[in-house]
């Protein structure tokens, strides 16, 4: 509600004494979450929490066979070791490894020649990009079945139109974890069999997870659609149609592009539930952010400052995308 | 030119209303049909269907030899012959006023982006608005942006001109300036159909007069024998409306 200017502004001192009471709040907030949990003796760690975004490994280097290290030569591209037993062979490690023997040693096989440090992302960041990518591509699909069936919607060919009715009713009518397991253990085992009967590989878990949240939030998305197109005056349909324009083409050219700036803000926040949404995935065994943060709660046995970062991670990806739309938005107006 | 044969229209919602009455008329090339009438009596539903945008239920509409009612594909070909003009404007808000004339003559004539850019500022030149071509049209006035949308239609160098009410909308002080355009286009030795309540125009431009109510042609005649000599009761009533009103 816009405020009634017809109101007296509030002066200074009233904003200023409201903005301490919100911060006093957020704080009381905080300190009531730590006093209680330190009353239950909780340890907050969150020393801990780097290490699950990037860490280095350690990674040793072994002999395959059985003799005698012959030589070892360093240069720029990194360090060469041969070993000559029944055979010679050369094991190559990275410029700044550790070497554990030196020249003439004997080596069996399995044994330990040297190591080196690598940088490895950890598993937030893991749940991060797989969260990403699923929602990236379910998003992509989501919109090009979302524009389909919209178009299909207000189609006057009947077929096209109780089909996008049915389908938006169906998905609309039943819960998204319902669904993700339809598409998982009743479509994915039905596929996944066919495809191992006729000799290729089954398609991955993560497909299955794009499709149902394309599935679902194109159901959605579809809906947006159709409320843009028909917001656009029938006027401009008609002006398009008596230049002579087909109805696809006034369609592409004058109606969508009105349309697409309206259901903007409404598309943006379907997006975000998408994203959202998509932590169920888990339950299919896909490793997104939430199933990450499950089992980095299970190794460092910190839940408290694990399930925070991964909120916040979320938080960081829905903001990120409504910054953007809002950006699109604002080029959009002329 | 265009030959009406028996026109009738009706709509069912919210209940049946029999908009358009055996409707027969003929208008020959270059000529200015302004058609007067109350509200309601069926005048923008008789102008839409000549250009399709209502599909008549029975009757015949030949347009330059073509039984537009037969028509499928080629409607659109068809349509891009007969321009019309807006009470509000239609324009494409989304497109400055260039995009606005270039883009039907690029999609639909297949004209060159240099050709129809060079077309679109002939036009605006010609309807006194060369120095908008690239502004949009929430930036223009009613006026001008109804001039705009008659330069839109003439760009696909239509052979008929239908205007519904096109001042109708416009702040008086603008409808000078609209009607001074279709004026020229009328002298120019378009053929035109103009729905209005703009008399003066009617006295001055047209060569017939054509008097709807209820969903028919009451009277018609030149200007002269309509506004000096009405014959039916109906046209009396509505001429003393219209001029006691003004
Ligand atoms: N799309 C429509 N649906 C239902 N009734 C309509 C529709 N368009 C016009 N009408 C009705 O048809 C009659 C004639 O309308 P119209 O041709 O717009 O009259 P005019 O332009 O002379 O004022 C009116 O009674 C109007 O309410
Ligand atoms: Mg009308």
């Amino acid at each position: 509600m816009q405020r009634l200017s017809m109101e007296r502004p509030p002066g200074l001192g009233y904003n200023l004494f409201w903005k301490g009471v919100f911060l006093g709040i957020i704080f009381l907030f905080s300190y009531l979450v730590y006093f209680a949990s330190q009353s239950v003796e909780y340890t907050w760690r969150w020393y801990r929490v780097p290490q699950y975004f990037y860490y280095t490994a350690k990674i040793d280097v072994t002999s395959p066979l059985e003799g005698e290290i012959r030589s070892i030569t360093e240069d720029k591209d990194g360090i060469k070791v041969v070993i000559k037993g029944e055979e010679e062979e050369t094991i190559s490690l990275p410029a700044k490894s550790e070497l554990l023997l030196s020249e003439g040693d004997y080596v069996y096989p399995g044994d330990k020649i040297g190591f080196y440090k690598k940088g490895k992302p950890g598993l937030f960041l893991v749940g991060l990009y797989i969260t990403l990518e699923v929602s990236v591509l379910a998003i992509i699909l989501g919109i090009i079945i979302g524009l389909l069936t919209g178009l299909a919607r207000i189609s006057k060919n009947p077929a096209l139109r109780y089909l996008a009715i049915t389908y938006i009713e169906i998905i609309r009518g039943s819960p998204l974890l319902v669904q993700i397991f339809l598409w998982y253990f009743v479509v994915g085992t039905l596929v996944n069999a066919l495809l191992s009967k006729y000799g290729f590989s089954p398609i991955p878990s993560l497909w299955y997870g794009v499709i149902s949240l394309a599935i679902f939030s194109g159901a959605y998305i579809a809906e947006i659609v159709r409320a843009g197109i028909q917001s656009v005056s029938k006027g401009q349909m008609e002006a398009a149609r008596s230049l002579g324009l087909s109805y696809a083409q006034a369609m592409r050219k004058v109606i969508l592009p009105q349309a697409f700036r309206r259901i903007l803000p409404p598309l943006a926040g379907q997006f975000i539930s998408l994203i959202k949404d998509s932590s169920l995935l888990g339950v299919i065994a896909i490793r997104e952010l939430t199933k990450a943060t499950r089992e980095i709660v299970t190794t460092s046995l910190q839940p408290f400052e694990m399930w925070i970062v991964c909120a916040l991670l979320y938080l960081v990806l829905t903001f990120t995308l409504s910054m953007f739309v809002q950006y699109l938005e604002r080029k959009a107006i002329l | 030119m265009i030959k009406v044969r028996k026109l009738n229209k009706y709509f069912h919602v919210p209940y049946t209303l029999h908009a358009l009455k055996d409707i027969s008329c003929d208008i020959q090339k270059g000529e200015v049909v302004v058609i007067i009438g109350p509200s309601g009596s069926g005048k923008s539903t008789f102008l839409r269907c000549l250009n399709r945008l209502e599909f008549p239920d029975s009757g015949e509409i030949i347009i330059n030899g073509q039984d537009i009612l037969k028509a499928k594909k080629e409607i659109n070909q068809i349509r891009a012959e007969v321009g019309m003009v807006f009470q509000n404007f239609n324009l494409f808000p989304h497109m400055n006023v260039l995009e606005n004339i270039t883009m039907a003559q690029m999609v639909v004539r297949k004209r060159k982006k240099k050709e129809a850019e060079e077309k679109a500022l002939f036009l605006l030149s010609k309807v006194g608005l060369k120095d908008k071509a690239l502004a949009y049209p929430g930036q223009l006035s009613g006026g001008q942006q109804q001039r705009v949308a008659i330069a839109r239609s003439l760009a696909m160098d239509p052979k008929v001109m239908l205007f519904d009410e096109p001042t109708s909308a416009l702040d008086p002080e603008m409808i000078g300036e609209v009607l001074a355009v279709m004026k020229n286009l009328a002298r120019e030795g378009m053929t035109m159909v103009v729905v209005t309540h703009e008399m003066g125009f009617a006295r001055e431009v047209a060569d017939r007069v054509i008097f709807m109510d209820e969903g028919k042609i009451i009277e018609q005649g030149i200007p002269e024998q309509i506004f000096t000599n009405p014959q039916e009761e109906r046209l009396k009533l509505f001429l003393n409306q219209i001029l006691s009103g003004k």
